[in-house]
């Protein structure tokens, strides 16, 4: 049970705590834990199709050294061995998403404490590593630790960002994400997303009588923990954007009903009392409503339902199947899937329901939309045969596509919108897993998850 | 191609089992009538091997099939599918007090939510004709269940077939 309170991370511009005792200021140094101010590396944001150059930048990052070998309860069991698990999940993050050239600490020498904020530039330029990222971790007496992260430019020698982070031991991993996206953020212009999680459905056993759980995990794998137990079927489970609930559907009294699970409490309750059939929540982007699908005498269109509970608003009557629904980043618009005109479509409305518009008209079906955190892109399933993801601007326009497998469906962005997951089943054996791939389209991988895995759905940045 | 197969297996079956329910395609929708001559000769006696009757065995004797099957992304209710369907109400007329709940299913080849809307929609097709042929709608609940629980388990045309249906089954 660990509700993502915000106080449980604290972020504090390293100027103001205190720095390793004989910490020397490099000559030329400056901090600027303000944000991407120098002038000496403009972040790259390029475009979606450009492999920008940061991408093939080298990046070094030693094991983080302790100033006192203490015990603590975080992975390693003492300070100095969860440095190096430090430094090693800063690898992982950077690495597993194609980000970068990362050496991690497994390949590295270790550094003294005193090099954390005055690196031996000169030994760094041998190995050819343009980036250096170098942090230290202390514990307190009342066990939380502070993990400090410093980015620097090796070729000029010079620091570029720098943060640091008061974690309790149990959360020690969210610091190593925390310092991951600063070094992501700082060099290539885009906002963090390394410090985010996602919920799916855990699936085993035989095809036709496949046990679905819902289950979540970090963004990195980490921290995997099943919320059902299998006994229902569960399914499109969807975090609310401040990470205390989760809204998913399940067939927990025989018919597909949303519940909204309370992570803190453990409770849940459904979304709302109607008797019909309820599917594909989705939560607004300020957390204080909820749209979903229901089925009435067949017929299914989109409502909207405060998260509080109450009196639902129906947005769609469309004689069609109106379904799923996802926010524009700004609140104004919804984009959702129907096949009022035949077959499966993208269509846009208000947030009220007025000026249904079909965007999709490049042949095929088109369905699960999920509009961009950053707005500018809506990601589906393009169906025609085989089920691919796909892009496209939010006029319907651009369509790319970023896979091109049997059957990939159901889109859900990272908290940046430079990353999308989706799930992918095996033709025959119906096995799922969980993908991933960047808006280029080539840098795709496969996440780690215990079981079979589907239905992703990616929250925001942790505060 | 599939589909007639099994529907001509499950009539001659249904047929050979039961000797009721004969014509498939153009039964007259007479179900008061239906009920009127079946409750006067309710068989276990005869049938000492037979299921009791009422029962979901006892239905599955006595109709030409439990399933309906449809095309890609349609829920039409087709002639053959009447068929199947007249059969089933002649039973429900048979035992008024017995209530069925009608399960929608759809092939892999779609997204899940969409299936789980389409599925509600094929059930709701059956559970209608049901109720055009005048069984009360109170007695007939569906569920959806999207593509979540095939029978046929390859990734294939015929499979994808067989799973487009919507299954009757007797809630006991």
């Amino acid at each position: 049970m660990k509700p993502a309170l915000p106080s449980l991370l604290t972020v504090l511009a390293l100027v103001a705590m205190s720095a390793p005792a004989f910490a020397q200021r490099v000559p030329g140094a400056s901090p600027s834990a303000a944000g991407p101010a120098e002038p000496v590396d403009e972040g790259l944001s390029g475009s979606v199709t450009d492999e920008s150059e940061w991408q093939d930048l080298g990046i070094a990052i030693p094991a983080f050294p302790t100033n006192a070998m203490l015990p603590t309860a975080a992975d390693g069991g003492n300070t100095e061995a969860l440095g190096r698990n430090l430094a090693r999940v800063i690898y992982g993050d950077l690495k597993n998403n194609g980000l970068f050239k990362p050496v991690g600490p497994d390949a590295l020498p270790g550094i003294a404490y005193g090099e954390v904020t005055a690196p031996a530039f000169q030994g760094w330029r041998g190995r050819s590593a343009e980036m250096l990222v170098h942090g230290f971790v202390k514990a307190a007496a009342d066990g939380r630790l502070t993990v400090g992260c410093y980015l620097y430019d090796v070729a000029l020698g010079s620091e570029l960002a720098r943060q640091g982070y008061v974690v309790k031991p149990e959360e020690w991993r969210r610091a190593a994400h925390k310092c991951a996206d600063m070094v992501y953020a700082r060099l290539s212009g885009e906002s963090p997303f390394f410090d985010s999680k996602i919920a799916y459905i855990a699936e085993t056993g035989p095809k036709d009588r496949r046990r679905k759980q819902l289950a979540i995990m970090d963004s990195d794998g980490a921290n995997h923990r099943f919320i059902t137990n299998g006994q229902a079927t569960t399914l499109t489970p969807r975090y609310s954007p401040d990470y205390s609930k989760i809204a998913y559907l399940s067939y927990l009294n025989g018919t597909p009903r949303i519940y909204v699970y309370d992570i803190g409490s453990g409770q849940q309750r459904l979304v709302t009392e109607g008797k019909g059939p309820t599917f594909a929540p989705r939560w607004a982007p300020d957390g204080k409503s909820i749209l979903y699908s229901m089925a009435i005498a067949g017929n299914t269109d989109v409502y909207r339902v405060s998260a509080m509970g109450g009196e639902s608003v129906r947005l769609t009557d469309s004689p069609g199947i109106d379904v799923g629904g996802s926010y524009s980043p700004d609140g104004s618009k919804i984009v959702f899937e129907s096949d009022r005109s035949g077959s499966q479509q993208v269509y846009v409305m208000n947030v009220d329901g007025t000026n249904q518009k079909r965007v999709s008209f490049f042949g095929g079906r088109a369905a699960t939309p999920e509009w961009s955190p950053r707005g500018d892109q809506i990601a589906f399933t393009h169906i025609a045969g085989n089920l691919r993801i796909a892009v496209m601007n939010p006029g319907g326009g651009e369509l790319r596509y970023l896979t091109d497998s049997w059957q990939d469906e159901a889109p859900t962005w990272s908290p940046n919108g430079r990353i999308v997951q989706f799930f992918r089943t095996a033709k025959s054996t119906g096995r799922t897993s969980i993908w991933q791939v960047d808006l280029t389209g080539r840098n795709e991988r496969r996440l780690n998850t215990p079981v079979d895995a589907s239905d992703p759905a990616w929250g925001p940045v942790l505060p | 191609m599939t589909r007639k197969i099994v529907t001509i297996l499950l009539l001659s079956s249904g047929l050979a089992l039961a000797g009721c329910a004969s014509k498939p395609k153009e039964l007259p929708p007479q179900p008061t009538g239906t009920t009127g001559t079946t409750t006067t000769n309710p068989p276990p006696p005869q049938q000492p091997m037979g299921p009791m009757p009422g029962s979901q065995a006892d239905f599955l004797a006595s109709v030409l099939a439990d399933t309906i099957l449809f095309d890609t992304d349609r829920y039409t209710i087709d002639s053959e599918d009447q068929g199947v369907l007249q059969s089933q109400a002649q039973w429900l007329a048979r035992y008024p007090d017995r209530r069925i709940t009608i399960e929608g299913h759809c092939d892999e080849r779609g997204t899940r939510d969409y299936n789980l809307a389409l599925g509600e929609r094929r059930a709701n097709a059956a559970k209608n004709y049901l109720v055009s042929v005048g069984i009360d709608p109170s007695r007939i609940t569906t569920v959806s269940y999207g593509k979540e629980r095939p029978i046929a388990l390859d990734s294939d045309e015929a499979s994808w077939a067989k799973n487009r249906r919507a299954v009757t089954m007797t809630v006991q």
